[in-house]
């Protein structure tokens, strides 16, 4: 009941499909998924609304049956036991899943009994769990008088009560306060680092993913777009990013034109008095940048080197913010496609497994804003 | 799944419900009113209504609170599945259904929070219908309520069933409204639909009506009558009904709710 010690792939997804009927026709809404995730992982699902983040997690938490595919989950098969797979997973859903009207202890005592242990085992782990994260004192409380960071906790814990192997989150810091949210990144690392949980988390906050998770995958239109480090996606896909201020806003479209010829620029874009200029990673291309700009007349303010965020990695390979709650506009399926001048680097990654939780510090000059919080901690 | 299991989840679940429906002081206070309020309100008329020449005005209570127990039964338990939308909402039944859990549990183990709760409402219904003037043998007044307890199972099940396949409040509140009360008529709760008292399209169409077996059966045993042929199609049809709700409950229990 415990957690799976021999197993080292704690989910193996091949060709995972969900159809579903609707009134005006049918939805691939996941389209022959194919993924892995090894014991002592933190992964990050990302995508955006309605890419099929929630429709896979629910398939392979037993609460949706695959139209196609196979997939083992800790151990067992989905399709052929999913008694056996339930047993072994945690799951947190987006909504949580407590009744204001019980108290915490109770919450979690019947959660445990449901997990079949006794009476005496539930109340151990209930007084556990309420240690492990940060409820202590809370028993008593009626579940709706809790604050949102820790009904949070207790969502997390009752995943928790029978200490799986591995553990799904869905969403797990949305709607929470940016001090809630750190904290709760605390608490999902201390279950890898401390009981060597799997977990197996779904985001659409990027800061979230590049603080927490050792591995990424992304999803677009029922597909995985991209898989790797947070790192390895920063800099295979999109490259640096420079940006300029210029003092005035009359040379922007001279300062453009210069730098389109300079080599290793791959993107540049304008928008008042800032350039943004994507370029080859490696931050050799700043000279050239500064040589182009001055051969061309264009003074400069400032010019700074960083290295991209998630979010530009995102839009580089879906061609949208993670943040536009729109799905599309019904365009068809173009795995990175969609990014134009950078199309050709959005596959790059699919096909490299290999990819060790190498975050070796190469992150020294990243400014990019919200990571920087957690950044010191991979 | 084991019989053991399946019972002590069963247990797990009842106990969380009930825990909950006595927390709630409005669920306690309306449960305990209603039944009292049913029986005040249109008792006192029953004698003058419905005793035909010759007949007791025992006998008349012995006709009208078998029917009164029918429609607490049916209002009761069918509306609980608003509970269930609202459970559903707050993702307490997905929570569930990720553990190991019996779906035979998740239902049952509400069903039965709802018919104790009915059984106790009909005992006091009875109780104060003795008050009122009802005398009844005690072996019917038993056999009646197990009828009770057999069709709350029914309708609460078919309730649970229906609200987690809707998901809406506002479309179960007409769709219950819409079948309960047809049902209820045409079951001759309120008053008997007999061949001499009722044109002929609505006494078949009563026939038609399970319901209209249980209410029948309910008042034969009232009446000390056990052994005949209307209570015996009264106990098959309320086992089957209930078979039928408790197969589409588990089975909502079971598939996608997304």
């Amino acid at each position: 009941m415990t957690d799976s010690p021999g197993i080292a792939e704690m989910i193996q997804v091949t060709g995972l499909a969900k159809t579903f009927k609707t009134k005006r026709g049918t939805v691939e809404a996941v389209r022959g998924l194919d993924l892995s995730v090894r014991a002592g992982e933190i992964v990050g699902f990302l995508g955006p609304n309605g890419a099929g983040k929630t429709t896979t997690l629910r398939m392979l938490t037993t609460l949706l049956e695959p139209s196609g595919g196979t997939a083992v989950v800790a151990g067992a098969d989905l399709l052929r036991e999913p008694t056996e797979v339930r047993k072994r997973i945690g799951y947190v859903a987006q909504t949580g899943g407590t009744d204001g009207a019980c108290t915490v202890a109770e919450e979690l005592i019947t959660q445990a009994e449901l997990y079949r242990l006794g009476a005496a085992e539930a109340r151990q782990r209930c007084a556990a769990l309420l240690k492990q994260l940060d409820l202590s004192g809370l028993e008593d409380r009626y579940v709706k008088t809790l604050s949102g960071g820790q009904k949070r906790r207790l969502d997390i814990a009752l995943g928790l009560v029978h200490a799986p192997g591995l553990v799904f989150l869905d969403e797990p810091t949305t709607g929470l306060d940016p001090q809630s949210r750190a904290n709760l990144w605390t608490h999902v690392r201390r279950l890898r680092d401390e009981l060597n949980t799997t977990v197996f988390l779904t985001t659409h906050y990027l800061d979230e993913a590049d603080a927490l998770c050792d591995r990424i995958l992304i999803i677009d239109f029922g597909r995985i777009v991209a898989e790797g480090t947070p790192e390895e996606l920063k800099h295979r896909i999109s490259g640096d990013l420079v940006t300029i201020e210029l003092p005035g806003d009359r040379d922007g479209e001279t300062a453009l034109s210069a730098l389109k010829n300079v080599e290793g620029v791959r993107d540049a874009t304008l928008s008042g008095k800032t350039l943004r200029v994507i370029v080859d990673a490696g931050g050799q291309q700043l000279m050239g940048i500064m040589r182009a700009l001055d051969a061309a007349g264009v003074p400069i303010a400032s010019i700074q080197l960083a290295r991209p965020t998630l979010d530009d990695v995102f839009l580089t390979l879906t061609g949208r913010s993670l943040r536009d709650d729109s799905p599309g506009s019904g365009a068809p399926p173009q795995p990175g496609g969609a990014a134009g001048d950078s199309a050709g680097a959005a596959n790059l990654d699919a096909s490299d497994p290999a990819a060790e939780s190498a975050a070796d510090e190469t992150a020294a000059d990243e400014t990019a804003a919200p990571s920087d919080v957690t950044g010191s901690s991979r | 799944m084991s019989l053991a299991s399946t019972l002590r989840d069963t247990r797990l679940i009842f106990r969380r419900q009930l825990r909950l429906s006595l927390r709630n002081p409005a669920w306690l206070i309306i449960g305990v009113i209603q039944p009292i309020l049913y029986l005040a309100l249109f008792g006192p008329l029953v004698k003058h209504f419905v005793s035909a020449p010759g007949a007791s005005s025992d006998q008349a209570w012995r006709i009208f609170v078998p029917g009164l127990l029918v429609q607490l039964g049916l209002f009761g338990s069918l509306f609980v599945g608003f509970a269930i939308i609202a459970e559903w909402r707050a993702g307490v039944i997905e929570r569930m259904r990720v553990t190991p859990v019996s779906r035979f549990a998740l239902l049952f183990g509400r069903v039965l929070r709802d018919m104790i709760a009915l059984l106790v409402q009909s005992t006091i219904l009875v109780l104060t219908g003795l008050i009122m003037g009802l005398r009844a043998p005690v072996g019917g007044v038993l056999f009646a309520l197990a009828f009770i307890a057999v069709l709350a199972i029914s309708m609460s099940s078919l309730s649970y069933a229906v609200g987690l396949a809707l998901k809406s409040e506002d479309s179960l509140a007409p769709l219950l409204n819409s079948v309960a009360v047809p049902v209820l008529l045409l079951s001759g709760i309120l008053l008997p639909i007999t061949r001499q008292s009722a044109p002929s399209w609505l006494y078949y169409l009563s026939r038609i009506n399970p319901f209209r077996y249980i209410v029948d059966a309910m008042r034969e045993v009232f009446l000390g009558t056990y052994a005949d042929l209307t209570v015996l199609w009264g106990t098959l049809i309320s086992l089957g009904l209930a078979v039928v709700c408790i197969m589409l409950g588990v089975r909502r229990f079971q598939i996608d709710s997304a």
